[in-house]
């Protein structure tokens, strides 16, 4: 125990410092003055008929996303569903059905990356490089880039852009993305991920069995997997799996990975709007609901599960889908990290987890993604609330609700109200529609209450755009792929077009010297505030349906009662 | 939105050929030449046959070796999963009771009855690999305290003394095993 504590220390150590320095040096890209890349850069901005210094109206700037990632998702649809006449097929796998190419497109476009395949037993070497691996990079690049353009929005005075999407999409592939990555890779091929176009391995085991062993280039795409908050993994226990999770030092490096952009915002945009104490508040409040969540899944994995043999120590906790190398401190701070920063990959079998356990980490998407959350939309989320928060505060004293000198007024508030139903029509609709027709009940694998868990586990992963899974849900089948494919689409675009709109016409206002009436966005009572708002929004909407579920579960384990 | 059809259309292969081919190409390049082993699967090789990945668990049965963890998969290495169960599910627990059943009233680690994440996971806690070395050294027929010191030998510690957890490698500790006591 007192080892478990020593290494989650020691990594939130390592993450902030290594995320201020980052922050800042992103500061420094979507300002475009990194310029050590220029060479790169220059020929792709005139191939594409790009002007990186000319600035885009919010509508123009949420266009070009949509219209990227249109062209993205139509990319990776073709790829996908015609795997079996493109090369790097190694294992002569089938196109994807159409409805199984539908989901995995959007999944890996909105940067959730949920996997309703088995990647080793499903995807062509050629669909995890060219087509999954792609999106890796631009969907993060793209979620990015709103972060970057929110950011410049709110620091502007009375413009009516707010910066341009293509080159911010360009610029933080090239400058943050890929040079980490490669770094990353090959830290992750010296532990023992695989990096090879190879087939199969077949071996004769130690009893003289045939064991087929898959491999292929799979360092590059964890990489990336990790760094850009996707998750989608090589294979289909995506980094439970030893070759994508090989050591303990694999371990950290990856989870690292996951969180270390997300951080990084927080001083990005402190010093894009040109004061780091609004930076560092948002970070505070991340932090102290990261830090509540670790505790929380960690106290309850560690637990003894008063239903297993009398014979089983009881202090080793709950190892059912966890890894002996990794543990079970590792596994609860890999769950914490990996559901908070809506990256979705998993280092054990969340669907295992005790229910408690389980839970938080399914509140921590459902609270929106903002605890750091995916990289750059996350930041977004937390400001959205920020806006609700800044708009109570108000409410409370009877002032018009500023935020950086900007007023608050009835068109952003509408527009950040607007997103706070996102999650309850994601997750509460779309599972209660599921159960309603049947095919909810028919593709849970877990019975009583745990069965509704994993249910609701699903559409709160794709409607938070984070990927993780209770996987014993079959969700390849034709309603869930369609469902879940409507929930991440919900998801990403109906968080990025209102903060964009918000950021557009927060833009153009003039901005008001700070008075004494000011209410301060950077002290303690503002992160406390903040904070309240975020749990009270989530609570409100969220502790019926968990009662039933997780909260049900728990209880009856306790009374002895199984499923 | 048809000023922007040019660039979305442009940057997408662009960046298909950078992040899609290229990027995965150098990787490979580069992982293949400075860890070779590594890049292609950690292979354990005897006598020009493969046996196996030193990171990947395998099937043991008989007596004579130690086992690894419970398999959703029975180590089938083309493929990987847990076996989803949840803490209050009957299939579960009956497995449980019947895994530990096997070893009567000795206390045993929680690892040597529960699946692994991954179904592949090639470790054992060392009390796990403890557990089992009465019945190795019957059939072997060789002193249990010469077993207790090749499991030690093989026990390996945290990464760096505190990453992560004490473990053994279950093919590892039985080629060991083979060597030492054939």
């Amino acid at each position: 125990m007192a080892q478990d504590i020593l290494q989650f220390v020691l990594f939130g150590a390592v993450l902030v410092a290594l995320a201020i320095p980052l922050g800042a040096y992103m500061a420094r890209v979507f300002a475009g003055e990194a310029s050590f890349l220029r060479w790169l850069e220059r020929p792709i901005f005139t191939a594409a008929g790009i002007r990186p210094e000319q600035g885009q109206h919010w509508s123009a700037y949420a266009l070009a996303l949509v219209a990227f990632n249109l062209a993205g998702f139509a990319l990776l649809f073709l790829i996908l569903r015609f795997q079996h006449l493109l090369p790097w097929n190694p294992l002569g796998l089938p196109g994807l059905s159409g409805h199984l190419a539908f989901n995995t497109a959007i999944s890996f476009v909105t940067n959730t990356n949920w996997q309703s395949y088995g990647g080793e037993t499903t995807m062509s070497y050629l669909s995890q490089m060219a087509g999954l691996t792609t999106q890796n990079f631009v969907s993060a690049a793209s979620g990015m880039a709103v972060a970057a353009a929110v950011a410049r929005g709110l620091a502007s005075k009375q413009l009516r852009t707010i910066g341009n999407f293509w080159a911010d999409m360009v610029r933080a592939t090239l400058y943050v993305l890929l040079p980490i990555s490669i770094v990353l890779a090959l830290l992750l091929v010296w532990q023992g991920v695989p990096q090879t176009l190879d087939t199969s391995l077949t071996a004769t085991t130690l009893e003289g069995a045939e064991q087929t062993i898959a491999i292929g280039p799979v360092a590059g795409q964890i990489a990336i997997k990790q760094l850009g908050t996707n998750g989608g993994g090589f294979f289909n226990v995506n980094s439970s799996h030893p070759f994508e999770n090989p050591t303990a030092i694999a371990n950290l490096l990856e989870v690292l990975a996951i969180l270390v952009i997300p951080v990084a915002f927080c001083f990005t945009y402190g010093r894009m709007v040109g004061d780091r104490r609004q930076g560092r508040a948002l970070f505070a409040a991340m932090g102290i609901l990261f830090v509540v969540g670790l505790g929380a899944i960690y106290a309850s994995e560690i637990q003894p599960n008063p239903l297993y043999p009398a014979n089983v120590v009881a202090a080793d906790g709950n190892m059912e889908g966890k890894e002996v190398r990794l543990g079970v401190g590792n596994s609860a701070l890999w769950a914490e990290v990996t559901t908070a920063a809506s990256n979705g990959s998993v280092n054990s079998m969340h669907d295992s987890f005790s229910p408690l356990g389980g839970m938080v980490a399914m509140l921590n998407m459902q609270l929106g993604e903002v605890i750091f959350g995916g990289v750059g939309v996350g930041l977004t989320g937390m400001l959205l609330l920020v806006i609700v928060t800044v708009f109570l505060a108000g409410l409370m004293v009877g002032r018009t609700p500023e935020y950086l000198g900007k007023k608050i007024e009835a068109r952003e508030i509408k527009l950040a109200a607007l997103t706070l139903l996102v999650m309850p029509i994601g997750v509460l609709a779309f599972s209660a529609l599921s159960l309603v027709v049947g095919t909810g009940q028919s593709a849970v694998l877990n019975q009583g209450p745990h069965g509704l868990t994993e249910l609701l586990y699903a559409y709160s992963s794709a409607t938070g755009n984070n990927g993780s899974a209770f996987a014993g849900l079959t969700a390849n089948v034709d309603w869930h792929n369609t469902f879940l494919g409507l929930a991440m689409l919900l998801g990403r675009f109906g968080y990025i077009i209102p903060i964009l709109a918000i950021s557009g016409s927060l833009a153009a206002k003039r901005t008001a010297p700070a008075s004494a009436g000011t209410f301060p966005t950077h002290g303690p009572v503002f992160v406390t505030l903040l904070v309240a708002t975020i749990l009270i929004v989530g609570a409100l909407t969220f502790l019926p349906v968990l009662a039933l579920g997780p909260i049900a579960e728990h209880l009856s384990i306790a009374a002895g009662q199984s499923f | 939105m048809l000023s922007h059809f040019r660039p979305a259309l442009v940057l997408i292969v662009v960046f298909t050929l950078l992040c899609g081919v290229a990027y995965p190409l150098a990787i490979t390049g580069i992982g293949q030449a400075a860890f070779s082993s590594q890049a292609n699967g950690s292979q354990i090789v005897r006598n020009g046959t493969l046996l196996g990945s030193a990171l990947i668990g395998q099937a043991f049965t008989a007596d004579r070796y130690f086992h690894g963890r419970p398999s959703a998969v029975n180590y089938d290495a083309s493929t990987s999963s847990g076996t989803n169960l949840g803490p209050s599910s009957k299939a579960l627990l009956a497995a449980l009771a019947e895994r530990a059943a096997a070893y009567g009233d000795a206390t045993i680690p929680a690892d040597l009855v529960t699946a692994s994440g991954s179904g592949l996971d090639p470790d054992l806690s060392p009390a796990g690999a403890a557990a089992q070395i009465a019945r190795v050294a019957a059939a072997r027929g060789i002193d249990e305290a010469r077993l207790r010191e090749l499991v030690a030998a093989n026990t390996r510690g945290p990464d760096l003394g505190i990453l992560g957890e004490p473990r053994v490698n279950v093919l590892a500790l039985n080629l060991a095993l083979d060597a030492f006591a054939p």
